[in-house]
This record gives C-alpha cells, structure tokens and sequence, in this order.
C-alpha cells in the first residue's frame, strides 16, 4: 500500500485512463444497443439470430480480441482504440439481451395507450418505452460497467490497460504492493462506477415512486442500500 | 501441432472444469439458502461486488506472494464463478413461486422436501443457465492462465504476442471461443432436458392424460 501512497500521481493518472476506458465503452455499447433492440423486437427471426451472435461475441476471450482487433481494422497494436473497440463489442452482446428484456417489460397496455393517444412510434418509443424500460435495463448496465473496469486491464498484457498496468509491472518486478494499489484503485472506480449508475436509475425511476407516500419510502430506502 | 493444440486443450478444459466445480460447491449451498429462506441478501451483493475484482491482477499477486502454481490461477478462476452460480442457483429456487410452496407446505412437506422436491427440479433451468455464464467467463478468462506460466489455450496467445505472430495469437483466440461455444451449446441442451415438465413427464404425456 505504501508504494500507492507515495507514487499517488502515477495511480491517479492510471485511474482516469483507465476510467475513460472502461466508461467509453459502455456508453457506446448502450448507444447501439438500445436501438437495435427496438428494431429488433417484433422481429422474431432476426432478434434470434442477433441474440445467439451476441452470445458467441461474448465466447472470444478478450486478450485475443485486444490483439485481433488492429489486425482487422489496420490500428496500431498499442492504440487504446482497440481495448475501447473490444469492450464496446462485449458491452453490446451483453447490453442487447437486458434491453431486449427491458423493452418485452413495457406493459402492453400502456404502449396501445400511448398509441391511442396519437405518440407516433418514434415519440413512443422515446418517451415511453424507454422510460418504462429503466428498471429493468439498469440493473444490466450496472453490471456491464463494473464487468468493464474489470476488463480494461487484461488491456495490460499489450500495453493499454490503465490500472492494469500496475499488475504487469507489479509482477515483472516482482513487487506485490504495486499489484495491491492497483487492485484497490480498481475496485474503488468500480465501486464509484456503480453507485452513480445506480443513482441515475433512483432519478430516472421517479414515476415507480409517485403515488403511495409509504411504499415510495420503503423503495426509496431500498434502493438506498442495494 | 495437432497434438500439441490437443494437449493445451485438455489443460485448459482441465483448469476450466477445476475451477467452476470449486466455485460450485461453495455458491450452490449459499444460492439454495439464500433461495429458499429470501435471507442472506448481502451475501449476493458481496457476491457481485467480486465481479469487479480484476483476474490479471488477482492471479499475478497471488504468485508474488505464494509462489508459480496451480493454485493462484485456479482461485482467480473460482471467484469469477461464484457470482454467477449464486445469482442463478437463488433466482431458480425463487422462481418456484409462492403458491406452489404453500401447496407443498399445506400437504405437510417439510422445509427439506420443499426444497429439494418442489424448489430445486423447478429451478433446473435457471441453475444450468447460472453454469452457462460461470463456465463462459471461466473458460475465457483461463487463457490468462497463461500469463503465469501455466498452459492452456493462451499459450498459443502468449506465445505468439511475444514473437508477433498473429497467426498463432489467432488460433488461440480461435480455440478458447470454439470451446466455449461447445461447451455453452452442451449446458443450453441440459437445460433443455432439466425444464420442469420436460424429458420423462413430456415423453410419458400421453399415457398421464389416460391413466
């Protein structure tokens, strides 16, 4: 722990690569899946064929991805690109399924509701779905960006892994309290990672607390601790 | 070649299957409690909160401090397993419903024989998919395996990284993801076969409705 303390501006800079690594990718892998899953649902052939291609996506391990990556697309091995471009993909397969989900969550009625009230499927979709979808879609997110703080540092091994490379360094020189700091710096932008994800939900599910003032404090509470 | 892509196959299947068995015996017994008695909610956000601890850097210490092994990669690969195997062993269990266990437990069933007759077949599905996604990361994540010395398919990642060979880096990657498709496609099959009201029921459907 000592050598974190006293080389805390190598860790501090670690840590916000590695944050901006492992937050890209999420974002993008959230863009892109949240349309796609509305364009998929009602489609039932080519959202089957969508969810068992995100599921072999998810078998390649990502070591091998970090470095097929700049093979397929002509970036330099040691780009960060690559380690965004590779958990965007993960983030994607993974998201696609929860968003799926979320979407299928929508209680029918509302959307014929919705549509009764003259919401065009764009407005709908936007306003309405998505909104009602939060619940379930979070939960997912949260576990997708805590996976990707994770992830950034296997990016180590080829040179781009944020915190990571305190594990490679660490074991290279044989030296356990480098490895220490990075374990915990990692585990404490996990952590922050969740808790403001799941602070978001909290703000964005208001409407699952209009109504009864008890059980809005019961879930509020609740919330609270999970 | 071909036996030597046999030989770090067999590693890698062997560390893989290691590490999720382990990982099975200490998350089934905490997912069937947790299930069964809706208490112990902290053990499955403890159990999540793993999740962010990263493998690279679990395994690299554990070889400082105890030295090159089996052991540092297997405990890596055992705590990335539990979350999933607890979040599906609970949800299953949950999943049997209220009614049906007050059903059981008016006909005078015990809290054992709800459990193991009522609860557990009805969350084979949920169990096996719980094993799908600790046994996907595992197999993934053991290529790092190879980082410390160990063989396995990341061997081939390794190796080849160090002497810029994609070509081998390639087969790697090739190989852990074949596998892991193998292996999730068998467990997707299980899964099949354990659904309540599948296999024996479905197949003596017929004879039920008459008898």
């Amino acid at each position: 722990m000592r050598w974190g303390i006293q080389n805390i501006d190598i860790v501090a800079g670690l840590f916000a690569q590695h944050a901006l690594l492992a937050i890209l990718p999420t974002v993008i892998g959230l863009l892109l899946a949240v349309p796609l899953a509305a364009v998929l649902r009602g489609r039932r052939a080519a959202r089957t064929i969508a969810v068992v291609i995100a599921g072999i996506v998810f078998t390649i391990p990502s070591l091998a991805l970090f470095v097929v990556i700049p093979a397929v697309i002509g970036t330099a091995i040691l780009n960060p690109a690559n380690v965004v471009i590779a958990l965007s993909l993960y983030s994607l397969a993974l998201l696609l399924r929860t968003a799926l989900d979320a979407l299928d969550a929508v209680p029918r009625d509302v959307r014929e509701a919705a549509e009764a009230m003259g919401y065009g499927p764009l407005r709908r979709t936007l306003t309405v779905d998505l909104a009602l979808a939060v619940p379930v879609l979070l939960p997912g997110l949260r576990v997708v960006a805590v996976t990707n703080v994770s992830m950034v540092s296997v990016g180590a091994v080829i040179g781009v892994g944020g915190l990571g490379n305190l594990f490679t360094t660490g074991y290279q020189r044989s030296y356990p309290d480098q490895i220490i700091a990075g374990l915990i710096a990692i585990l404490v932008l996990a952590l922050v990672v969740d808790r403001v994800l799941a602070l978001i939900g909290w703000a964005l599910t208001r409407w699952a607390r209009a109504g009864d003032q008890s059980a809005a404090a019961a879930r509020g509470a609740k919330a609270a601790r999970t | 070649m071909i036996a030597l892509i046999g030989t770090r196959l067999a590693e890698h299947l062997g560390y893989s299957a290691l590490a999720v068995a382990i990982a099975a015996l200490i998350a089934v017994p905490i997912g069937l409690f947790v299930g069964h008695t809706g208490r112990g909610m902290p053990l499955v956000a403890g159990a999540n909160a793993l999740r962010a601890l990263p493998s690279l850097g679990l395994m690299t210490l554990l070889v400082l401090l105890f030295g090159l092994g089996l052991m540092p990669p297997i405990v890596a690969l055992v705590i990335l397993a539990i979350p999933p195997l607890i979040a599906g062993v609970s949800s299953g269990i949950r999943s049997a419903g209220a009614s049906a266990v007050d059903a059981a437990r008016a006909m005078g069933m015990t809290e054992s024989q709800i459990l193991w007759r009522v609860e557990v077949p009805n969350a084979g599905p949920l169990i096996v998919s719980g094993f799908r996604g600790a046994a996907l990361q595992v197999i993934a994540t053991a290529t790092i395996a190879a980082y410390v010395n160990l063989g396995g398919l990341g061997r081939f990642v390794f190796d080849g990284l160090a002497v810029y060979d994609y070509g081998e880096v390639l087969l790697g990657a090739v190989l852990v993801a074949g596998l892991a498709v193998l292996v999730d496609g068998l467990l997707a099959l299980a899964a099949r076969l354990l659904a309540p009201g599948a296999g024996r029921a479905r197949l003596r459907g017929p004879v039920r409705a008459s008898a």
